[in-house]
């Protein structure tokens, strides 16, 4: 029975993974452009992404996920992810990657931010283009100063995959359930939580490696 | 031909005007120290030289050349703004070393950079780095090269700031209070390579509240005071012999903290 669980979790993990991986992929440049956008001087840029951050971190993760699903059905009257396992799938990875690319924008919009002035300052007057600013001076302090933070959202992140079972993602906590009513046992779904604690834990030791690497410099 | 020339320059923060038609000029190879009270204008007419603030108007060219007239500034792109500001050479008072470099990738960041923009980097690698380490050695840094900002005392950033801002060879090299965020026991290692600078006659405009070394190190000194140069002349002049009221209540009073 063990070896049972432990294969069908495995196949379930597989679908949580997937689901980080691409989330990954796609929200930390999204994220990018949202902190960009959301610093522009340009009002009309500014404002909708303001509004759009505001939105997106002040309601459930959750309910994102049932809106983005269901809603061109409800509002459209025309459900583009159609109904296989596949559509259900992409309507979660949309959800978590507009919800991740904001949260990362503001990690961005921090780090960019917490640069003091003098080293633009010293970059220009050693006429440095706004370019070799950026890429030469700014973005490894940005990248120093972001990694904490980024890594703490991260682990968020393994956990949050968990939310996609709501619209019928099959993701290991989904596979961890269904031997309650297959089988009359609720022990795999504990045993769920291994899974995520050595996740977690391999990308713990990976985030502090970046971490000391980065530290020869303040 | 005055290496510097700056006319009528004014400048305003909103409604406070913190430069008010200042016009002075300086000769190649000499010293200028500027000095006044906090908010006098000093540092904006300095950051006005080096392109960091824009003047409201006025003129500032150097050896002849117009590099900036207010009444035509709006057409000036970033790039020419790039190229003109190679004139000026700029030391900070927090000197805004960049972290992530050792001292010697700091003063070679930029002419490496430009010597790139050339098409010339490989030729050029070994003369950038022949001559920020001659730079380094002359700021008494030989064996300080290879270390990072935080491992140096703030007068030894100072000192790599100082060569940093050298390596690009700018015509004239502004300070901007170098000492004022160092503690006094280090202030005296930046002078002694400033004063170095100016026995060598590289032209230099130093923003100062060391009264000092102002007086020994200047061919000339201004007196800011309310936005305007209130006073100006050689330092036997303003500091031995100053003629306005204000220039004279200004000095005592640091005669007064000195002693």
């Amino acid at each position: 029975m063990f070896w049972t669980v432990t294969l069908s979790l495995l196949e379930g993990f597989w679908g949580t993974v997937k689901l980080f991986g691409l989330t990954l992929i796609f929200s930390l440049p999204l994220g990018l452009f949202i902190s960009l956008g959301s610093m522009s001087r340009v009002k009309i840029l500014q404002y909708p992404i303001k509004f759009l951050i505001w939105v997106i971190r002040g309601t459930p993760l959750l309910l994102q996920l049932l809106v983005i699903y269901y809603g061109p059905g409800i509002i459209l009257k025309n459900n583009w992810w159609g109904s296989g396992t596949s559509g259900r799938f992409v309507a979660a990875l949309v959800a978590f990657v507009i919800n991740y690319a904001c949260y990362f924008s503001e990690i961005y919009r921090g780090g960019i931010q917490s640069i003091p002035v003098g080293q633009y300052e010293a970059g220009q007057v050693l006429g440095m283009t706004k370019g070799q600013i950026f890429r030469k001076v700014v973005l490894l302090q940005v990248i120093k100063r972001i990694v904490p933070p980024m890594s703490n959202e991260i682990i968020t992140l393994v956990k949050d995959t968990s939310l996609a079972r709501v619209i019928a993602v099959y993701e290991i906590i989904w596979n961890g359930q269904s031997f309650i009513k297959s089988a009359g046992i609720i022990w795999p779904l504990f045993y769920t939580g291994v899974f995520y604690l050595i996740f977690s834990g391999l990308l713990t030791i990976l985030f502090d490696r970046i971490e000391k690497k980065l530290s020869y410099f303040r | 031909m005055s290496i510097l020339e700056v006319k009528h320059v004014q400048k305003s923060f909103g409604n406070t005007e913190v430069l008010k038609d200042i016009t002075f000029s300086m000769e190649e190879g000499t010293a200028l120290s500027i000095i006044g009270s906090s908010g006098s204008g000093k540092t904006t007419l300095l950051r006005c030289l080096n392109f960091l603030e824009t003047p409201d108007g006025g003129t500032i060219s150097v050896r002849g050349e117009t590099l900036f007239d207010a009444g035509l500034h709006e057409k000036a792109g970033d790039e020419e703004i790039r190229r003109k500001r190679l004139h000026f050479g700029m030391v900070f008072q927090s000197f805004n070393l960049f972290p992530q470099y050792t001292a010697l990738e700091n003063v070679m960041l930029a002419p490496r950079l430009l010597s790139e923009e050339g098409g010339k980097k490989d030729e050029e690698e070994e003369k950038i780095r022949e001559h920020a380490e001659a730079l380094l050695g002359e700021m008494g840094l030989s064996n300080r090269m290879n270390n990072y900002p935080h491992q140096l005392s703030g007068g030894q950033q100072q000192r790599v700031a100082i060569a940093r801002a050298l390596a690009l060879r700018p015509d004239i090299l502004c300070f901007d209070e170098p000492t004022s965020a160092l503690d006094p026991e280090l202030t005296g290692e930046v002078l002694k390579v400033i004063r170095r600078l100016a026995d060598n006659h590289t032209t230099m405009i130093i923003v100062t509240h060391e009264m000092e070394f102002a007086r020994d190190v200047s061919d000339h000194v201004i007196f800011m005071d309310d936005g305007r140069i209130a006073e100006q002349g050689t330092p036997e002049e303003v500091f031995g012999n100053p003629k306005e009221e204000r220039t004279k209540q200004f000095l005592s009073r640091y005669k007064g903290s000195t002693e």
